[in-house]
C-alpha cells in the first residue's frame, strides 16, 4: 500500500505537524492501583455461572455428529441406531432441519458479520468442507443419551479431492492484496539488491503449527426460543456481535435476541467468531421448542472451533559491519479454510521494529479444506516475531555482537516503513531497565558456556511489539444520591478484569471511591459495548466512560454548588442523575460507527501507535536428552498507562505462559492425507502446566501514551509475542544449536 | 433407573441415575452444582476437581454410583482461606479452572501433610517434605490454567501453607 515516494510525503507532511496532545486525563486515588477483582468472590466459591450453567425446566441437551471426510457431500444417514436410544428426540440433518439464512458478508453496515466463523450454512446443505464440519445435531432428553445416540448416527459421503496439507502447498500460495488496516506487500526501497551486497547477513527460514486456544471452558449455549424472541447464554467475545449475527441466521429482529454472557472461562479470540455449536443450538431449540444446552466436547472445540494458521517464514537480514542493517526482508505464508478464515499477518512486525533503508515484506496465503483459521492472541505478531526476533539474534550471532547492542544500533526514530511518527515507544527505556534488572551483563556471549551443575543454562531476549486497535462503546453511568455509581455497558469478562478496570476509571474520575463503583456487563440488553478483541475493550469503554463521566459532572453541577456530586443531587432534591455516551438506535449506530471510522483512519494515517516491549528468559537444558525448562523470566513492558497492577501485570504473564507453550510443547497435529485434527485433547495437544512455569517478573514503564484515552494502549496480547523468540535464542545460548520450526521440542535437539 | 444416595457438602440426595452418569454430571446436571467444571471430560485438565472423603478426584472420570457413601465436597461447601488467598494474590483470571485448583490445592495440602511424595521429591521415604515452590508446582500440575496464572496459585498455596508467608508477588501486594 505504501511505497518509497509515500514515505517521504509522509515524512515532509510530519515535521509540519504539532506536537503530540497530552494525555486526556492524569491518574487519580485508584487508577494504576493493584485492586483485587471486583468478581473473585463468585469466582472463587464456584457462584460464577458460565454459559452452561443455567437452568431450565424441560433443558434438553444437544451433541454433534462430526464429518469425517474432509470434502464431498452426504449422500445419506443411518440414523436407525440412534434413535433407538431412549431419550433421543430428534435427530436434525440436512434432510430434515429448519431453514437458517447463509451468513451475510461483512459490511460497514453490518458489522457483526465480521465474526462469521465459516460461510457454511450448517444442515442446511450436504457440502462438506472440512474434516469434522457437523453434519448432525442430536436432542436427547439428557446428556448422556444425546451423546450415546451421536455416536451411533451412521453417514455415508461422497467423497472428492481435498487439499488439506499446508506444507505441500507452498508453492500454490497467492501474494495477499492488503486493505488499509493490513498490508499484503509493502516495500522500501530495493531490498533484494541490498540483501545480495551486504557485507553480513543471515537468510532463514522458519516454520510454525497450527496452534489452538484451548481455552478451559469449552465452548457452550444455552438456547431458548419464545416465539420469535430468543435468549443466548453463550460465553463471547462479543455480546452485540453475536446477537447481530443470530438476528440475520435465524431472521428475526435484532431486539428479538438476548445474548447473556457475564462470565467467559477464557477465549483468547476463539470465542469472537460465531460457530457451529452457536448457531446449531439454536437451530436445535427452534426445531424441538424446547430450551436445548450444548457443551462441545473438548475435540468438538478443535473440529468446529478454528484456531491459529501455520505459518512458513523468510527472514532475510543484511548489515554493514557495525550492524546497521542495509535491507530487511521478512514474507510469510500463512493457510486458510476455503469457507473462510483470514490472513495471519506474519510479516506486520517487520514493517515497525528496525530502521532498514531497505525493506521488502510479502505475505501470500493458500487455501485449504480445512476448518477456517481465526485470530488467536497477537495474530501476526505471535508467530511474526518469533522468526524476525530469532533472525536478529543469529544476525548479532555473526556480526559478533550483542544481541541488544544490535537492537539498538537498529532502534528506528519514525515508522520504519512508512515513515509515519510513533505516539509513543519506550523500547530503549525497556531494554535498559531490564538488562539490569536480570543481569544480562552475567551473560557469557559464548553458547554452551554457562552451567549449572549438570544443566547448560542459556540466557535470550526478544523485542515484544502489538499494534493498538480501539472501537466504539455505549456506556450510561448513574449517581445516585447515596453516593453510588452504577456504570452500564455490554462489555465481555474473559477474565481480563474488565469491570474492575472499569469501576476504577469511573471511581477516579466522579472522585468517588472504587467500592461505590458497580459495573453492570454481559448482557446486550446493556448499552452496546465493544467486541473483547485487539487488546481494545478496556481503552475502548474507558474513552466513552471518561465522556460519560464528563457529561455526568456537567448535570450535577447544573444543578447547585459546593460540596460533592452526591451532596449536590441529595440538595437538589434528586434521587440520582445519568449520562450517556452513544446511541441505541440503529441509525444513531451507524451514523456513530461512520464518524468513528472516519476518525480512526485519520488518526491511523497520521500515527503508528503500538505497545513493545522486551522479554527476558533463561533457560536450562539437559545436555543428554535435550529437555528444556525455562527456568526464569523477566517482561518489561511499554503498554502505556496501566490501570489496574495486579490484572494487568497477570495478563501480561498469562501472554507469557501462552508463549511459552507455543515455544515449547503446542502443536496441532493435521493428517496430511485426511485433514483429521489427529491430537483433539488437552492430553495430546500440551498446554503448559504448573511445573513448566517459573516466576515471571514483570515490569512496566506506566507512561501514558500522549494519543490515546486514558494513554491507554492496549496489553491483553503483547504478552505473548516475542516469547517463542526469545526461548530459540536462549537454547542456542546453551547449546549451539539453532532450531527454527516451532515447537522446539527435545528431538529437535538431538 | 437406580437410586443413587449422594452425600454432597453434608446434604444426602436420593438420585435416580443412570449407571453411566458421572459425578460430574450428577453434581452439575442434577444437582445445579455448577461449581465443578468441565473443562475436557477426559481427565486431562483438572477443571473437575472435587475432594471424596478429603482426597481430590477428577470427577469427570468418577461414575457417579461409585461414590454412594463418600463425602463429596464441591468448591459451594468449601470454606478455606485459600479463596482470599487467590483473590489477593490473583490467582485466576476467566475463573473456570479456579474451582478445581482450590480443591486440587486442598487435597494437596493433605497429601502433603501425609507425607505422601511427589515426582521431584527428592527422598522419598523420608516424610516431613518442604513445601517449595517446585513441590508445589509437581504436585498441581494436573491443574490446567489457560489463561497462565500459576505464578499467583503458587503463591496463595505458599501463603495458606505457611511455607512462605512473605512470598508475595512483588509489585503486587494486596490492596
Amino acid at each position: 500500500m505504501t511505497g518509497p515516494r509515500d514515505a517521504t510525503n509522509q515524512n515532509q507532511l510530519m515535521t509540519q505537524m504539532e506536537s503530540p496532545p497530552r494525555p486526556q486525563s492524569a491518574a487519580g486515588p485508584v487508577v494504576g492501583k493493584p485492586i483485587d477483582r471486583v468478581d473473585g468472590q463468585a469466582k472463587t466459591s464456584g457462584q460464577a455461572r458460565f454459559a452452561a450453567e443455567y437452568p431450565y425446566p424441560g433443558l434438553a441437551y444437544a451433541a454433534l455428529v462430526h464429518s469425517t471426510v474432509a470434502r464431498g457431500r452426504v449422500t445419506g444417514f443411518d440414523v436407525a441406531e440412534a434413535a433407538a436410544v431412549p431419550g433421543v428426540l430428534t435427530i436434525l440433518t440436512h434432510e430434515n432441519a429448519p431453514s437458517m439464512k447463509p451468513p451475510p458478508r461483512a459490511t460497514l453496515t453490518n458489522g457483526g458479520m465480521i465474526v462469521t466463523g465459516t460461510t457454511v450454512n450448517y444442515l442446511n446443505t450436504d457440502e462438506v468442507h472440512w474434516n469434522g464440519q457437523p453434519v448432525a445435531v442430536v436432542v436427547a432428553e439428557t446428556l448422556e443419551a444425546a451423546r450415546e445416540a451421536a455416536g451411533l448416527v451412521r453417514v455415508a459421503y461422497r467423497e472428492s479431492q481435498a487439499t488439506v496439507d499446508f506444507a505441500t502447498e507452498e508453492e500454490h500460495a497467492v501474494p495477499l492484496k492488503g486493505n488499509p488496516l493490513q498490508r499484503g506487500t509493502a516495500r522500501k526501497g530495493d531490498a533484494e539488491a541490498a540483501f545480495r551486497v551486504a557485507p553480513v547477513s543471515v537468510d532463514l527460514r522458519f516454520t510454525t503449527p497450527p496452534l489452538n486456544h484451548n481455552a478451559i471452558e469449552p465452548h457452550a449455549t444455552t438456547a431458548v426460543w419464545d416465539g420469535d424472541r430468543l435468549t443466548v447464554h453463550e460465553g463471547t467475545q462479543g455480546i452485540a456481535w453475536l446477537r447481530a449475527h443470530l438476528a440475520a441466521r435465524f431472521g428475526v429482529p435484532e431486539a428479538s435476541v438476548r445474548v447473556i454472557s457475564p462470565f467467559v472461562g477464557g477465549a483468547f479470540g476463539g470465542k469472537g467468531p460465531v460457530w457451529a455449536g452457536t448457531l446449531l443450538t439454536v437451530l436445535a431449540a427452534r426445531a424441538t421448542g424446547r430450551p436445548v444446552r450444548m457443551m462441545l466436547t473438548r475435540e468438538g472445540v478443535y473440529r468446529t472451533v478454528g484456531g491459529r494458521s501455520p505459518s512458513i517464514q523468510r527472514v532475510a537480514l543484511g548489515a554493514a559491519a557495525d550492524g546497521r542493517l542495509t535491507a530487511l526482508i521478512h514474507t510469510g505464508v500463512t493457510g486458510t479454510g476455503r469457507v473462510g478464515g483470514l490472513p495471519e499477518a506474519v510479516t506486520s512486525p517487520s514493517g515497525h521494529l528496525y530502521a532498514a533503508p531497505n525493506i521488502l515484506l510479502r505475505h501470500s496465503l493458500v487455501e485449504l479444506d480445512l476448518l477456517p483459521n481465526t485470530f488467536m492472541r497477537a495474530p501476526g505478531e505471535a508467530p511474526g516475531t518469533f522468526a524476525l526476533e530469532a533472525a536478529m539474534d543469529e544476525l548479532a550471532d555473526k556480526l559478533g555482537m550483542d544481541p541488544i547492542t544490535l537492537r539498538m544500533r537498529n532502534e528506528p526514530e519514525t515508522n520504519p516503513i512508512d515513515g509515519k511518527r510513533f505516539s509513543h515507544r519506550l523500547l530503549r527505556e525497556a531494554y535498559a531497565y531490564g538488562a539490569q534488572r536480570f543481569g544480562w551483563a552475567d551473560r557469557t556471549p559464548e553458547p554452551g558456556s554457562m552451567r549449572d551443575g549438570r544443566w547448560l543454562v542459556g540466557m535470550g531476549v526478544a523485542t515484544a511489539h502489538h499494534g493498538t486497535m480501539r472501537f466504539t462503546a455505549n456506556v450510561t453511568v448513574r449517581l445516585s444520591a447515596d453516593g453510588s455509581v452504577l456504570v452500564r455497558c455490554g462489555l465481555q469478562e474473559m477474565g481480563m478484569g474488565a469491570a474492575t478496570a472499569q469501576a476504577q476509571i469511573a471511581a477516579d474520575a466522579l472522585g468517588v471511591p472504587f467500592e461505590a463503583v458497580r459495573v453492570e456487563y454481559g448482557d446486550s440488553t446493556l448499552p452496546t459495548g465493544p467486541g473483547a478483541g485487539a487488546s481494545a475493550q478496556t481503552v475502548s469503554v474507558a474513552a466513552s466512560l471518561l465522556a460519560a463521566c464528563d457529561k455526568l459532572r456537567r448535570k450535577v453541577r447544573a444543578l447547585g454548588e459546593g460540596g460533592s456530586l452526591a451532596e449536590i443531587l441529595a440538595r437538589a432534591g434528586r434521587d440520582h442523575v445519568e449520562a450517556a455516551v452513544g446511541s441505541q438506535t440503529r441509525l444513531g449506530t451507524l451514523a456513530g460507527q461512520a464518524k468513528f471510522i472516519a476518525k480512526f483512519l485519520r488518526d491511523h494515517r497520521r500515527w503508528v501507535k503500538a505497545g513493545c516491549g522486551a522479554q527476558f528468559c533463561e533457560v536450562r537444558v539437559d545436555p543428554d536428552t535435550g529437555e528444556i525448562r525455562v527456568s526464569r523470566w523477566l517482561g518489561v513492558f511499554d503498554v502505556g498507562k496501566v490501570i489496574n497492577a495486579k490484572t494487568a501485570a497477570s495478563q501480561l504473564r498469562g501472554g507469557i505462559v501462552m508463549g511459552i507453550g507455543m515455544a515449547l510443547s503446542e502443536e496441532t497435529l493435521v493428517d496430511p492425507r485426511t485433514g483429521r485434527i489427529m491430537n483433539p485433547s488437552l492430553a495430546e495437544y500440551h498446554v503448559p502446566v504448573h511445573a513448566d512455569i517459573p516466576p515471571i517478573d514483570i515490569h512496566y514503564l506506566d507512561e501514558p501514551d500522549p494519543t490515546m484515552p486514558l494513554g491507554l494502549l492496549g496489553l491483553g496480547e503483547i504478552g505473548v509475542t516475542g516469547v517463542a523468540a526469545a526461548i530459540a535464542n536462549a537454547v542456542h545460548h546453551a547449546t549451539g544449536k539453532r532450531v527454527h520450526d516451532l515447537p522446539i521440542t527435545l528431538d529437535k535437539l538431538l | 433407573m437406580p437410586a443413587v444416595l449422594l452425600r454432597v457438602n453434608g446434604t444426602t440426595h436420593e438420585l435416580d441415575l443412570e449407571p453411566q452418569v458421572s459425578l460430574l454430571d450428577a453434581l452439575r446436571e442434577h444437582l445445579g452444582l455448577t461449581g465443578t467444571k468441565k473443562g475436557c471430560d477426559q481427565g486431562a485438565c483438572g477443571a473437575c476437581t472435587v475432594l471424596a472423603d478429603g482426597v481430590r478426584v477428577n470427577a469427570c472420570l468418577a461414575l457417579a454410583v461409585q461414590y454412594e457413601g463418600r463425602e463429596i465436597t464441591t468448591i459451594e461447601g468449601v470454606a478455606s482461606p485459600l479463596q482470599a488467598a487467590f483473590v489477593a494474590h490473583d490467582g485466576f483470571q476467566c475463573g473456570y479452572c479456579t474451582s478445581g485448583q482450590i480443591c486440587s490445592a486442598i487435597g494437596m495440602l493433605a497429601e502433603h501433610g501425609d507425607d505422601v511424595p511427589s515426582a521431584v521429591t527428592e527422598h522419598l521415604a523420608a516424610g516431613g517434605v518442604e513445601l517449595t515452590d517446585a513441590e508445589i508446582r509437581e504436585r498441581m500440575s494436573g491443574n490446567l490454567c489457560r489463561c497462565g496464572a500459576y505464578n499467583g496459585i503458587v503463591a496463595a498455596i505458599k501463603e495458606v501453607a505457611g511455607a512462605d508467608a512473605a512470598a508475595r508477588v512483588p509489585a503486587e501486594a494486596a490492596r
